[in-house]
């Protein structure tokens, strides 16, 4: 026979396997889908906004030209999103705000998923009485509010710089995808791909990086896909209270405080960014449906 | 039954001694103290300042506070809260009930609304109705609440002044009305809140509710009950409903912590004299009892909240009630 | 049997649509099924007896149908052309159905008792107590021990068999001319198996009950059923007495089937095995479905698709040996192995 399976070989079959299966069927699957598509078009459509920001808005958000003359004035062609008390104009802010807004729950996303994939990962892996006690510590975690410790530690602290706001929304929120990855990893780390890998005498952290976490990985995309909506509001929350990004900074949730107390006679300085981030959470809530469709189809079809 | 009782007793009184020790920690930690901003107004002197500092207890050590702290909350002494000039214990005497009627409510509601609109949308797949409300429930799904709550009041109090802007009564015409303009004025004050809490709640219990049921069909017993004989209908509320609505309560119990938050953010923008507006004023002006506090009762609300779900769960299916 | 049979089957066609194209699970199948009678409907999984047996309860939703020509004679009456509700009343009331998985086919949040009383509130009207009481009478007719305990109880809480027989009784509460029982012993330990057949037996016999028992266990058939219908690929392949199909069956795939039954005391050898598989349903081969599998098969197999040929008193093959059975006496190697084709897709 041929010569004895090397690592090399292992590695090299799993990752061809990665290439034509599951993730390029589930991609093809996706691309099929006009809804997702339609909404990864419109996020990608914001993204760029948010980068290109200084080339795409038509005013500096901070500038006040005329207090005076320009406060409060209703949306026109000058400005479609119209100006705030102090004649900011409120397309400009919402522009830059996306910056923020998006940045920060991307980063916290990133982290949280990092966070709890990492510990999902040791603690299936594991199995045994290490995994038990991890998963206690979770179950403790995750009886915990989060909003509660949100406004407790953002309140209590004061000016939170915004890496310190992304590390706490990151921190508070990767429980849910610790306990998601350790069960898949618990299943995977049974099936017969992993046993071989060992068999040949991979070490077992290489196992469970090149062989099981890229197949753990995919309900933690979608995980992520569909949470970012929820940090995004979360950040807007928290800034809408006063306690999360703080001025100079707009953030989409800082701008609606900003047109709260005018509700009624400025109603556009809070619609604007309400939309925005309507319009940017409903998409990633479509991307990340079709996702979990196209990585895990269950409907039948029908004629 | 009776264990599963006693085992979610015991996880309540875990779970909230973790919050009191989180809050503990957290509020020692920041900077600043809770006479801080009774000093920025001048109105305490440093010296009265270290007096009521050892009054309350906060120039022993650490430990030793805790000890202390942990004692009063399990005796029920939530201390003296600086912003209001009141017993802690009073503050939230009023305040909890107002969370309460608003959560209560909407809870209410949407629970029906999401079931019921989960069972017609399944019952009716694929139709123009099922993907119509689809799509409506989506865009709820993703509102964020506070600026729901805003929107509404721009629309209903402001545009079409129909509703009161905020507040929970009329300030000054309240006491003038009889028993029935009084139930009618707080009713007036809670339609606002309560529709933006609602609307949220229900988005999500109806999507839920629709996959559940849509799970459930396609399970062995739904076949046996087709060769039963029995009618699409009967199928479905008789067998996939009571299959799924488990499910359902489940997520209302995990949804819990969110719905506090909810309930904090759409309080704080109709000013609803709640639980959510206490604690945001609370954390503003460095009230650490009230903070305390409010923290504590939240969890608790909480805990008890996913409690009920779990016991509502077992009733529904008998196969947890084992457990 | 002089007496009209109770059910005729002919020519049903039933399909499904799916990505690969229209798949034809179940492609002019005809057979009769007399009063008292049992049938066993034998074969492998994917040759279309199950969906034939959802076919006759008009249990096919979702992607597939029924098509047009295809005739269910029930009673005198044709079931396709009944309307929806019409149909309701024929389903549970004259003739029942039952699976091979109790735990999955009860519903674990409602008590025994309220399942099998469920059928006599759709179909005789009764009030709960009354429905109760029924379901308590249909559990002792089962040979449950305690029945009115037992009533109150959940799946979950009751033994495999003894769900098992819960769901045989929730069957026969409206006392069906028909039972379809689909591999009601697969799922279960073989001493239990041999309890439920036993059961079936005595019920049929005391309610003079026609029973299609669908199975791909031929021992089961030997014991309960006297007439045996083998489907293949969609169709009936052979359709004999009992008695003669196991002493002289006629199709090679029924051989096949026989010869792969472990025997006990037979000793060593190996288990005899059908080459290859079952050919895809969206891609039904020309002529004979089964020659790519057939030792015996010849140029007109693959030509010429065989029609049903009667071979003797209530026997038919659908094999071209019924005219040329001169060609049996020579096994060669199967024609795929031989030119090296893969069997199946």
């Amino acid at each position: 026979m041929s010569a004895p399976l090397s690592e090399v070989d292992v590695a090299a079959t799993t990752s061809r396997a990665a290439d034509t299966g599951p993730w390029r069927l589930a991609m093809r699957r996706l691309r099929r889908d006009r809804v997702a598509m339609v909404a990864l078009t419109v996020l990608a459509v914001f993204v760029a906004a948010a980068l290109f920001a200084p080339l795409v808005a038509p005013y500096p958000p901070n500038a006040q030209p005329d207090i005076v003359g320009l406060a409060r004035v209703a949306p026109s062609w000058s400005h479609p999103f119209g100006t705030d008390i102090f004649s900011r104009d409120v397309l400009s802010r919402v522009i830059y705000g996306a910056r923020i807004s998006l940045g920060v729950a991307t980063l916290a996303i990133l982290l949280a998923m990092s966070a709890g994939t990492a510990w999902g990962a040791v603690a299936g892996y594991a199995g045994g009485a290490t995994d038990a006690v991890m998963m206690r510590i979770i179950d403790a975690l995750l009886s915990v509010p989060r909003i509660l410790i949100l406004l407790l530690v953002l309140g209590l602290w004061g000016n939170i710089s915004l890496p310190m706001l992304v590390l706490v929304l990151g921190l508070t929120g990767w429980f849910g995808t610790s306990r998601l990855v350790r069960e898949r990893v618990r299943a995977l780390s049974k099936q017969d791909f992993t046993l071989a890998a060992r068999a040949i005498g991979a070490r077992d952290i290489r196992v469970l990086w090149r062989h099981v976490l890229p197949n753990a990985l995919s309900p933690v995309i979608v995980a992520a896909t569909l949470g970012i909506g929820n940090v995004i509001v979360l950040e807007a929350a928290l800034s809408y209270l006063g306690i999360g990004v703080r001025p100079p900074h707009a953030s989409w949730g800082n701008i609606i405080e900003d047109g709260a107390d005018q509700i009624g006679s400025a109603w556009w300085i809070a619609l604007f960014p309400g939309l925005a981030m309507l319009v940017t959470v409903i998409a990633f809530n479509l991307l990340g449906d079709a996702l979990r469709d196209a990585l895990d189809p269950r409907d039948e079809r029908r004629p | 039954m009776r264990r599963l009782l006693a085992a979610r007793a015991a996880q309540a009184v875990v779970v909230v001694a973790i919050v009191a020790t989180i809050v503990f920690a957290l509020t020692h930690l920041a900077p600043g103290d809770p006479f801080a901003t009774a000093i920025g107004t001048g109105e305490l002197h440093p010296a009265q300042r270290e007096a009521l500092r050892a009054r309350y207890g906060f120039d022993r050590p650490i430990a030793e506070q805790y000890v202390m702290y942990l004692r009063n909350v399990a005796r029920g002494d939530l201390g003296w809260s600086f912003s209001r000039s009141r017993p802690v214990a009073e503050a939230l005497a009023t305040a909890v009930p107002n969370t309460l009627l608003l959560m209560g409510t909407a809870l209410l509601l949407s629970l029906a609304l999401g079931v019921a609109a989960g069972l017609v949308q399944a019952a009716r797949r694929d139709s123009a109705i099922d993907r119509g409300s689809s799509a409506i429930l989506l865009v709820f799904y993703s509102m964020p609440d506070f600026w729901l709550a805003l929107m509404m009041m721009l629309a209903f109090a402001y545009a079409l002044p129909i509703f009161p802007v905020s507040g929970m009564i009329d300030p000054v015409m309240h006491e003038y009305l009889g028993t029935w303009g009084r139930i009618a004025d707080r009713a007036r004050h809670l339609v606002l809140p309560a529709t933006t809490l609602t609307l949220l709640i229900t988005a999500a219990i109806a999507r839920h509710q629709r996959a559940a049921l849509l799970d459930a069909a396609r399970a062995d017993y739904t076949r046996t009950a087709k060769a039963k004989g029995l009618t699409g209908r009967a199928v479905l509320l008789r067998h996939t409903l009571r299959n799924s609505i488990g499910t359902t309560i489940t997520l209302v119990g995990l949804m819990f912590p969110a719905l506090l938050g909810g309930a904090v953010l759409v309080e704080t923008v109709f000013a609803w004299p709640g639980m959510g507006q206490l604690a945001t004023s609370a954390i503003t002006t460095r009230d650490y009892s009230l903070v305390t506090a409010a923290a504590i009762i939240g969890a608790v609300m909480t805990v008890v909240g996913s409690a009920i779900a779990d016991i509502l769960t077992a009733v529904a299916d008998p196969r947890l009630r084992e457990r | 049997m002089n007496a009209e049979p109770l059910l005729i089957v002919r020519d049903l066609h039933t399909t499904f649509a799916t990505d690969a194209g229209i798949a034809r699970a179940v492609d002019g199948v005809s057979f009769t099924v007399a009063r008292g009678e049992t049938v066993g409907l034998v074969g492998e999984s994917g040759c279309g007896k199950s969906v034939t047996a959802l076919s006759l309860l008009r249990l096919i939703d979702g992607a597939g149908r029924i098509e047009a020509g295809s005739e269910i004679i029930l009673e005198g009456r044709n079931l396709i052309a009944l309307s929806e509700r019409e149909m309701r009343e024929v389903r549970g009331n004259r003739v029942a159905m039952i699976w091979q998985e109790p735990l999955s086919a009860l519903n674990p949040v409602m008590t025994v008792g309220d399942q099998i009383g469920e059928v006599a509130r759709v179909h005789a009207g009764a009030s709960r107590r009354e429905a109760r009481a029924k379901a308590v009478e249909m559990l002792r007719l089962v040979g449950i021990s305690a029945p009115e305990q037992r009533a109150t109880e959940y799946p979950h809480q009751l033994s495999g068999g003894m769900r098992q027989r819960v769901v045989i009784a929730m069957a026969l509460v409206m006392n069906p001319a028909l039972l379809i029982a689909d591999e009601p012993t697969t799922a279960l330990d073989v001493t239990i198996q041999a309890q439920i057949i036993e059961l079936l037996r005595e019920v049929q016999q005391r309610m003079g009950m026609s029973v299609l028992l669908i199975t791909h266990d031929l021992g089961v058939v030997a014991e309960t059923a006297s007439r045996v219908i083998v489907m293949y690929a969609g169709e009936v392949v052979e359709e004999s007495p009992v008695r003669e199909i196991f002493a002289a069956a006629h199709h090679p795939y029924t051989e096949g089937l026989l010869r792969a039954m472990p025997r006990v005391g037979a000793t060593g050898g190996r288990l005899a095995v059908i080459p290859g598989s079952v050919p895809a349903p969206t891609n039904w081969p020309s002529g004979c479905r089964f020659r790519d599998r057939c030792p015996y098969a010849w140029e007109r197999c693959e030509r010429e698709h065989p029609p049903l040929y009667q071979i003797g008193a209530g026997h038919l093959s659908r094999c071209h040996l019924a005219v040329e059975p001169e060609r049996r006496t020579h096994p060669h190697v199967p024609l795929a192995a031989a030119t090296g084709a893969g069997a199946g897709r």
